[in-house]
C-alpha cells in the first residue's frame, strides 16, 4: 500500500462557515501551527481567521512589471541604434512610440510573474493532507496533525465547534 | 472574490446544486452536438481549403487592387479582435468593480476572447501573404542584421495583440483551476483522469487560496489596463497614418467601445443557446441580459456618437479631403455598407432603451445578430471606403472582395465556433467557485449587522 505523505491527526467536517472559524480560532488557541483549512471557495471569514499575511506574489507582480518596462525601452533603443535606419524623420531612438511597447511588455512580464509566483508558493506551501472530495464541493474540512495522545482533545474541540462529522486519520 | 450584493436567482442554489448543475453540462454530448461540430468542421474545411489555394496561387486571387490594398483580411482582423474586448471587460474589470452579476456569464466571455483572439492572429498572416515568414514579425537575431522598426503601429499591434493573448489565456486558465478540481471530484472514467491533470493538484487548503486570490487580483488589474491599450493600439494601425477617414484623435476611444459593443453583442449571441441547450437557465437569467443589454445600450450609444462625431469634424474641419472622404462613405459607392453600419450601430441599440426589449431574450438575441453585422461593416466601412477614396482622383479605386476572401471569413467563424465548442463540452462555461461565492454559505449564527 502506498505510504501517506502526512502526519496522522485528526480530520473535522463543517457545513457551517463560522463554526469552522470557532474552530480555526481554538485550534490556534490550543498551539497548533500546522492545520489544514479545505475550503470550496476562498472566504473571507475563514482566511480571517487562519490569519495568513498578505502573499508575497504582489512583489512578484512588480517586479515582473519593473523587468517588463525595462526589458521594453532597453530593447527598443538598443536595437533602433543597432541597426540605425532612419523612418519618417524621426530619430533613431524616438521614445515616445516605444512606449508602447514599453507598456505591453511591462503587462506581459508582470502577468507572467504573477503565474510564476503563484505556482512557486502554491508548490512551496502544499501541504499534503486527507483532502475529500466534499471539500471541494460544499464542505469545510479542517485537518489538524497531532500525536495519539492529542487526538481526544482535538476531537472533542472540533465537535464543541460544530463539526458535523470528526474522524481520526491514521497514516 | 466577488461580495454579495443581492441574488440575481429567484432561490439561491446550494453549493452541491451548483456543483452538480454545472458538472451536468459536461456530459456525453447528444446528436445535435455532434451535427453542429460535424457543420462547423466542413465550413472550417471550405475555409482552409481556399487558405490553401490563396498560398499556391498567391495574393492575387484576392481582390486587392490599388489603392485598396488592406481588404476583407484587416477587416476580419479587427473584427475578431474587438470581439474579444468585452470578455476581459466582463471577466477582468466588472471583477475590480465586485460586480456580482458577472460570475454566471463571466467564463462564457473570457473563453471567447482567447478564441477570438486566436482567430484574429490568423488574419494579418493570412493578409501579408506568405505565411511562413510570420516570424519576421517579432524582433530576433537574424544574418541580415536588421530589427523590426518599433516605431511602426503594425509592430505595436504584433505586442498588443500577442500580450493580449498570453495574458486572456493565463486568466482563464488560472479561473478555471478551483473549478476543474470541482468537477474531478464529482467524476468518473477517462474525464477524472483529464481534471485530475488540469486541476493542477488543486484542492482548495488556506496556503492555495492565499496565494490564489492575490494572483487573480493582480491578473484582473494588468488586463484591465491592458484591454484598454489593444483596441488603441489597433486603431492607431489606422490613426497614425495621414488617409483621410483614418486621421483622427477619436479613433482610440472610439475603437474600444466599438470593440466592447461588438463583444457584448457576441456574448449575448453565445450565452442564449448556451443556457437553453446546457440548461443552465437557473444561473444565466433574464436580469444578467438586462445587463448585457444596458452595456450594450451604452457601448451602442458611445459608438454612434462617435459617428456622429466623425461626420462633425470632417465638415468644420474645414478639410476638403476629409469632408469629401466622409462624403464618400455616405453617399459614394459603398452608401450600402455605411448605412448598414449606421442602422445595425447607431439606430437599431436605441430600442435597448425598453425594458421590455433588455428582457426579452429572442429580441436580443436578433439585435446582437444585427450588432455583430453592423460593427464588421464598420471596420470595412474604415478601412476599405477611406482606401478608396484617398487624395488624387487618378489614384482612386474600387476594391470587390473574392470568393477567396468570403471562404476565409466564413472559415475564421468556422474556426471559432469549433473552440468555442470543444471548450463548452470539455470544460465549466458557468464558474461553479464564483457562483458559490455569491451564495451565503450556511451559518450557525446570524450574521451580525
Amino acid at each position: 500500500m502506498k505510504k501517506k505523505r502526512y502526519p496522522s491527526g485528526v480530520v473535522g467536517a463543517f457545513s457551517q462557515v463560522d463554526a469552522a472559524c470557532d474552530a480555526i480560532k481554538e485550534i490556534k488557541q490550543q498551539g497548533y501551527e500546522d492545520y489544514i483549512v479545505y475550503t470550496p471557495v476562498p472566504n473571507v471569514e475563514v482566511a480571517a481567521a487562519v490569519g495568513h499575511k498578505v502573499s508575497p506574489v504582489r512583489r512578484w507582480t512588480l517586479a515582473g512589471g519593473l523587468v517588463g518596462v525595462t526589458t521594453g525601452f532597453a530593447m527598443t533603443l538598443w536595437m533602433s541604434y543597432d541597426y540605425p535606419l532612419v523612418v519618417g524623420g524621426k530619430p533613431l531612438g524616438s521614445v515616445v512610440p516605444y512606449v508602447v511597447i514599453a507598456f505591453e511588455l511591462t503587462i506581459l512580464f508582470g502577468a507572467l510573474a504573477t503565474l510564476l509566483a503563484v505556482a512557486y508558493y502554491a508548490w512551496k506551501t502544499f501541504q499534503h493532507g486527507p483532502h475529500e472530495p466534499r471539500f471541494t464541493n460544499d464542505t469545510i474540512g479542517i485537518f489538524v496533525p497531532c500525536p495519539v495522545e492529542g487526538r481526544q482533545a482535538v476531537q472533542d474541540l472540533l465537535l464543541s465547534s460544530g463539526a458535523e462529522e470528526v474522524r481520526v486519520e491514521e497514516v | 472574490m466577488a461580495t454579495i450584493v443581492q441574488p440575481l436567482q429567484e432561490t439561491l442554489p446550494t453549493y452541491n446544486e451548483v456543483t452538480r448543475d454545472v458538472a451536468a453540462t459536461l456530459g456525453r454530448p447528444k446528436k445535435g452536438y455532434y451535427v453542429l461540430l460535424g457543420v462547423v468542421l466542413f465550413v472550417l474545411a471550405f475555409g482552409a481549403g481556399a487558405l490553401l489555394y490563396q498560398i499556391r496561387m498567391g495574393l492575387g486571387v484576392a481582390g486587392y487592387a490599388p489603392p485598396v490594398l488592406w481588404g476583407v483580411y484587416i477587416t476580419t482582423f479587427v473584427f475578431w479582435v474587438g470581439i474579444a474586448h468585452s470578455g476581459t471587460l466582463i471577466s477582468a474589470i466588472l471583477y475590480l468593480f465586485r460586480s456580482t452579476w458577472r460570475t454566471s456569464v463571466y467564463r462564457t466571455a473570457e473563453a471567447m476572447t482567447v478564441f477570438a483572439v486566436m482567430t484574429a492572429g490568423l488574419f494579418p498572416l493570412i493578409h501579408v501573404g506568405r505565411i511562413w515568414y510570420a516570424y519576421w514579425l517579432f524582433p530576433y537575431p537574424n544574418q541580415r542584421q536588421l530589427w523590426v522598426n518599433f516605431k511602426s503601429p503594425l509592430v505595436w499591434d504584433v505586442f498588443a495583440v500577442s500580450t493580449y493573448f498570453t495574458v486572456s489565456t493565463a486568466f482563464l486558465i488560472v479561473g478555471l483551476i478551483p473549478d476543474l478540481a470541482a468537477i474531478r471530484d464529482v467524476s468518473t472514467g477517462w474525464r477524472k483522469k483529464l481534471y485530475r491533470i488540469t486541476a493542477l493538484s488543486w484542492q482548495g487548503t488556506d496556503q492555495q487560496w492565499r496565494h490564489y486570490t492575490r494572483a487573480y487580483l493582480y491578473l484582473a488589474a494588468l488586463a484591465t489596463p491592458l484591454v484598454l491599450s489593444v483596441h488603441s493600439v489597433v486603431s492607431w494601425d489606422f490613426a497614425m497614418s495621414i488617409v483621410p477617414g483614418w486621421h483622427a484623435t477619436i479613433f482610440a476611444p472610439y475603437f474600444v467601445a466599438g470593440a466592447i459593443y461588438s463583444g457584448v453583442a457576441m456574448v449575448v449571441t453565445l450565452l442564449v443557446p448556451l443556457r437553453k441547450i446546457f440548461k443552465v437557465e437557473r444561473y444565466i437569467t433574464t436580469r444578467h441580459f438586462d445587463n448585457l443589454a444596458k452595456l450594450l445600450l451604452l457601448t451602442g450609444l458611445i459608438v454612434g456618437y462617435a459617428y456622429g462625431v466623425e461626420y462633425f469634424m470632417a465638415w468644420y474641419s474645414g478639410n476638403q479631403f476629409e469632408r469629401a472622404s466622409f462624403w464618400n462613405r455616405a453617399f459614394g459607392e459603398y452608401w450600402w455598407a455605411t448605412w448598414t453600419m449606421i442602422l445595425c450601430n447607431g439606430v437599431l441599440p436605441i430600442f435597448l432603451f425598453f425594458k421590455k426589449i433588455r428582457r426579452s431574450i429572442p429580441a436580443l438575441f436578433v439585435l446582437s445578430l444585427f450588432v455583430n453585422l453592423g460593427m464588421w461593416f464598420e471596420r470595412f466601412v474604415i478601412i476599405v471606403v477611406s482606401l478608396s477614396f484617398e487624395y488624387e482622383p487618378y489614384a482612386m479605386g474600387h476594391y470587390t472582395p473574392t470568393w477567396v476572401e468570403w471562404a476565409i471569413l466564413l472559415g475564421s467563424f468556422a474556426w471559432f465556433f469549433m473552440w468555442f465548442l470543444l471548450f463548452a463540452k470539455n470544460f465549466p462555461t458557468v464558474s461553479i467557485t464564483e457562483v458559490k461565492e455569491i451564495t451565503p454559505m450556511p451559518r450557525k449564527r446570524p450574521v451580525q449587522a
